[in-house]
């Protein structure tokens, strides 16, 4: 039994088809891609398995429960974790916020303990504490916990963005273009990175991204997207060759990576 | 162990000791004279009523321009609890926080799909409904209520005592609110709602929760306020009013509760300074706060918790701050 | 017969409601500031027009046109200085600030007048000599007839700037998109500021026709109306022209209709009314189009 297995999965915005058809199949502790020309459909992938569109018909089953017109928080916390291809950090709380508001679901502390600040609350407070503190300190952000998230530089922000979906303890991460805006040497750390979390949180990842030295680099089974239609899937090697990929859009690319 | 006796003490003991202490000192100054009374009253009614629209508008960064409505609900709640039905004052203003909350509840619930501008407009609207209901109250068969004649003879019960204890409770509480895993979940829907749900916080409850505790301290504000003033009437809670707690959060730093405290009693003391220049005194009002707007957008307060004296231990320090002091004591 | 009659009553009283809503949409389209000084400035019309009138009563035909166009005119000034001194200097911050600022201006007016000429009701003079006629039943006035033939020729001039002139370009470019219009030289600054004099000047013809339909005036006349008027622009679709006038018509049909209907204690709780039915049912108002969110 798949992770996550979305079947026929289409949507459509007025009259226009932005994925159409989309067969997913995700084993636990597989590393996919998601790749394809700007505009095939690829965010709007991970916004349908993440509950922010519905979808105009298909199916998606994760973890043996159907998630179709669930919440987004709801599916949070069925264990599916995204980031942002626009990084959307809480960018005016810190860095620590960022990490605890993460974890705030998977909390156990009520109003009333909260409130009137009842043994619970103290023991949540810490317990939550130190497991961002831990998060922070694996991604290497544990110097700038109280720093306001807004104010890191790009690739420090986008790391927090991978901790603080880590934070919700995710079954399934979604990265969505991770190594967009970083230069060669984060973009390398990042493969390390996202290869390590997956080993140390055996987690299943799928991953949209343009470079494709990432993409080649990390997937194990990549899918390609264009208008929406799948045109081709298998092993990187596969698709570096598939004509019709290298047509509809990796053309030069592939040839010089 | 030894932590939690601590932070009992800080949590507890030295909030009470400090206000007990600060409420000493302003009896004891102003204890001769009704009319100081009368104001440290209408401070810490004031008070509460602009940390309960902190929460919504600072802290969870929604817009809500309809307090007063809230504040109006628990006042004739409350009010015609002690008149007609003869209830203990406490009891009375337990149920106003009541009808005021669930007066919260059913206009966050319908206008949680509304953002800024237009969410600001409809709780406005939803205030001058509950201040339209009641003007006709006496033709919907609420008779003693009087419509737009208000509600004369009600016992002044708001003695400067009751007053200050339900402003430390409420900023106390809402204190404890905000810096929790909850605070930080409302945090988390003022910054982005989108990423709020995709980290697991269901915004909805959030919104309406706010919403629910704002309301419910406003009514606790509307029951003190009309046994203070000892009349219920419609025009005590228009859109003005709404309008002047708006003034005392923005004042105050939004999103900032020792600010909001501050900017109450600011407000306050300025209006009834002011009260000697009679004509001239709402124009000087007016003046004032748009040159504070001018000069000082952020408030006069700005985006700081303070540490100023008792405040300090009534408004914790931001857990952010914590981290070096927590970090210190486990070593 | 009853219910054309209260039609007629409802579209004099909707076309002020019309002119005051197409300047607060005007301005909400440009800047996305919700004026609350707005209705100030139509009570500042009014006032202009009153002391104009009282000091110059002779009766000519030029008489209300001279009295309008100054009206007009003070007010396209004083929405000038309004922007210039209160809203500038905030464009770019948090807009609880700057709404913060509307409400401080809109106590500013209404507390200047209440100090200069008083905090009653005053009556306001006779511009025009009313007359009304009587067909089958229905009693229509010549000021029946004024109202709603100024505001048809004051949306006429509009539609005709707005959509035929430079500066009428300029506006819409910047309602569309402020930093491209600027990009594309347009003098972003210069175009508010005429926004803010040509919402101001329909204001004061609001003013003017108010007082010459319904002839009381006071400093606080301005608040209720305003926000109907300002009710009157979401419900036609905030920002878009045509929706406030077509809001600010029914707005007024459905007040008088409401009065009619069950009392008049009501006159105020029915453009709440209808202003949370539409938020609820459809936000961007009868005109407006939906624009939603890319994550």
């Amino acid at each position: 039994m798949a992770l996550l297995e979305t079947k026929d999965l289409t949507i459509n915005f007025g009259g226009l088809t932005a994925v159409s058809g989309l067969n997913l199949a995700l084993n636990t502790g597989d590393l996919h891609g998601l790749i394809g020309p700007n505009g095939a459909g690829k965010t709007t992938v991970f916004n349908m398995i993440t509950g922010v569109y519905l979808p105009s018909s298909g199916s998606i089953i994760f973890d043996n429960h159907n998630i179709i017109g669930l919440q987004p928080h709801e599916i949070t916390k069925l264990g599916i974790a995204r980031t942002f291809q626009n990084i959307r950090l809480f960018k005016g709380l810190s860095v620590l916020d960022n990490i605890r508001i993460a974890l705030h679901m998977r909390a156990n502390c009520s109003v009333p303990a909260a409130v009137f600040r009842l043994p619970q609350y103290y023991r949540e407070e810490h317990r939550i504490k130190q497991r961002a503190m831990e998060l922070l300190k694996i991604f290497g952000l544990q110097d700038l916990a109280e720093k306001t998230a807004g104010s890191l530089p790009y690739g420090q922000q986008r790391r927090l963005e991978i901790a603080r979906a880590l934070a919700t303890d995710p079954k399934l991460l979604l990265l969505d273009e991770p190594a967009a805006g970083m230069n060669p040497q984060e973009t390398k750390e990042l493969m390390a990175l996202i290869r390590w979390i997956r080993k140390e949180f055996g987690l299943t990842i799928l991953l949209i991204e343009h470079h494709m030295e990432v993409v080649m680099g990390v997937c194990e089974h990549i899918k390609v997207l264009d208008y929406g239609v799948t045109i081709a899937e298998g092993p990187p090697e596969e698709i570096k060759k598939h004509p019709k990929v290298i047509e509809a859009y990796l053309g030069e690319e592939i040839k010089s990576a | 162990m030894r932590a939690i006796e601590n932070e009992f003490v800080r949590r507890f003991v030295v909030p009470a000791v400090a206000s007990t202490a600060l409420y000493w000192i302003l009896v004891s100054i102003a204890y001769r004279n009704d009319y100081y009374m009368y104001v440290l009253t209408m401070c810490a009614i004031n008070v509460i009523g602009a940390t309960s629209l902190n929460l919504i508008n600072g802290f969870t960064g929604q817009f809500s321009l309809g307090h007063a409505g809230f504040m109006a609900v628990g006042a004739y709640v409350a009010g015609s609890l002690t008149k007609f039905g003869h209830w203990p004052f406490v009891g009375a203003l337990l149920a106003g926080m009541a009808g005021a909350a669930v007066a919260g509840f059913l206009v966050g619930l319908p206008t949680l799909r509304l953002r800024g501008d237009y969410l600001a407009i409809a709780t406005l609207g939803f205030g001058e409904i509950i201040r339209m209901l009641i003007i006709n109250s006496d033709k919907l068969g609420l008779k003693f209520l009087e419509g737009p004649r208000g509600v004369p003879g009600i016992k002044r019960y708001s003695t400067f005592g009751w007053a200050f204890f339900f402003a430390v409770v409420t900023v106390w509480i809402l204190a404890n609110y905000i810096w929790s895993t909850h605070g930080r979940a409302c945090g988390a829907v003022k910054e982005d709602e989108v990423a709020a749900e995709a980290m697991g916080v269901g915004t909805t409850t959030y919104k309406v929760m706010s919403f629910t505790i704002g309301a419910s301290f406003a009514g606790l504000a509307g029951g003190l306020h009309a046994h203070l003033l000892q009349l219920l009437h419609p025009a005590s809670y228009d859109f003005l009013k709404s309008c002047d707690f708006l003034v005392m959060i923005v004042v105050g730093g939004m999103g900032n509760l020792t600010g909001s405290v501050l900017g109450a009693l600011f407000v306050t003391l300025i209006t009834e300074a002011l009260r000697k220049l009679l004509e001239l005194r709402m124009l000087a009002y007016a003046v004032g706060l748009i040159c504070v707007m001018l000069f000082r957008p952020e408030g006069l307060f700005g985006t700081r918790e303070f540490s100023l004296g008792a405040l300090r231990f009534l408004a914790p320090r931001r857990p952010v701050s914590q981290v070096g002091g927590d970090k210190s004591g486990a070593t | 017969m009853e219910l054309l009659q209260q039609i007629i009553n409802g579209i004099s009283l909707g076309s002020i409601y019309a002119l005051i809503a197409l300047g607060y949409t005007m301005v909400y389209g440009i800047v996305r500031l919700i004026n609350f000084a707005h209705g100030d400035v139509y009570m500042a019309g009014a006032y202009i027009a009153y002391l104009i009138a009282n000091r110059f009563s002779e009766e000519t035909v030029w008489r209300f046109p001279l009295i309008l166009l100054a009206s007009m005119g003070g007010c396209s000034l004083l929405g000038m200085a309004i922007e210039r001194v209160a809203y500038k200097p905030l464009r770019n911050r948090p807009r609880i600030a700057t709404l913060t600022t509307a409400i401080g201006v809109s106590i500013f007016l209404e507390n200047l007048v209440r100090v200069a000429i008083g905090p009653n009701f005053l009556g306001f003079p006779e511009i025009i000599t009313r007359t009304s006629w009587e067909i089958k039943g229905i009693t229509i006035s010549n000021v029946q007839v004024v109202v709603p033939g100024c505001t048809v020729l004051l949306v006429l001039v509009l539609h005709y700037v707005v959509h035929k002139t430079k500066a009428g370009k300029a506006m819409r470019a910047v309602s569309f998109d402020r930093d491209v219009a600027m990009l594309m030289g347009v003098n972003v600054d210069n175009t508010i500021r005429i926004t803010f004099a040509i919402g101001s000047a329909l204001a004061a013809a609001a003013g003017v026709l108010v007082g010459i339909a319904y002839p009381r005036i006071d400093p606080y006349m301005g608040i209720m109306a305003g926000l109907k008027a300002f009710v009157s622009a979401v419900l036609g679709g905030i920002g878009i022209i045509p929706g406030a006038a077509l809001g600010g018509l029914m707005m007024g049909v459905a007040e008088v209709m409401a009065v009619q209907l069950f009392s008049s204690s009501l006159k105020d709780a029915i453009a709440f009314v209808v202003l949370i039915v539409v938020l609820l049912v459809k936000p961007t108002g009868l005109l407006g189009k939906v624009a939603s969110e890319k994550v």
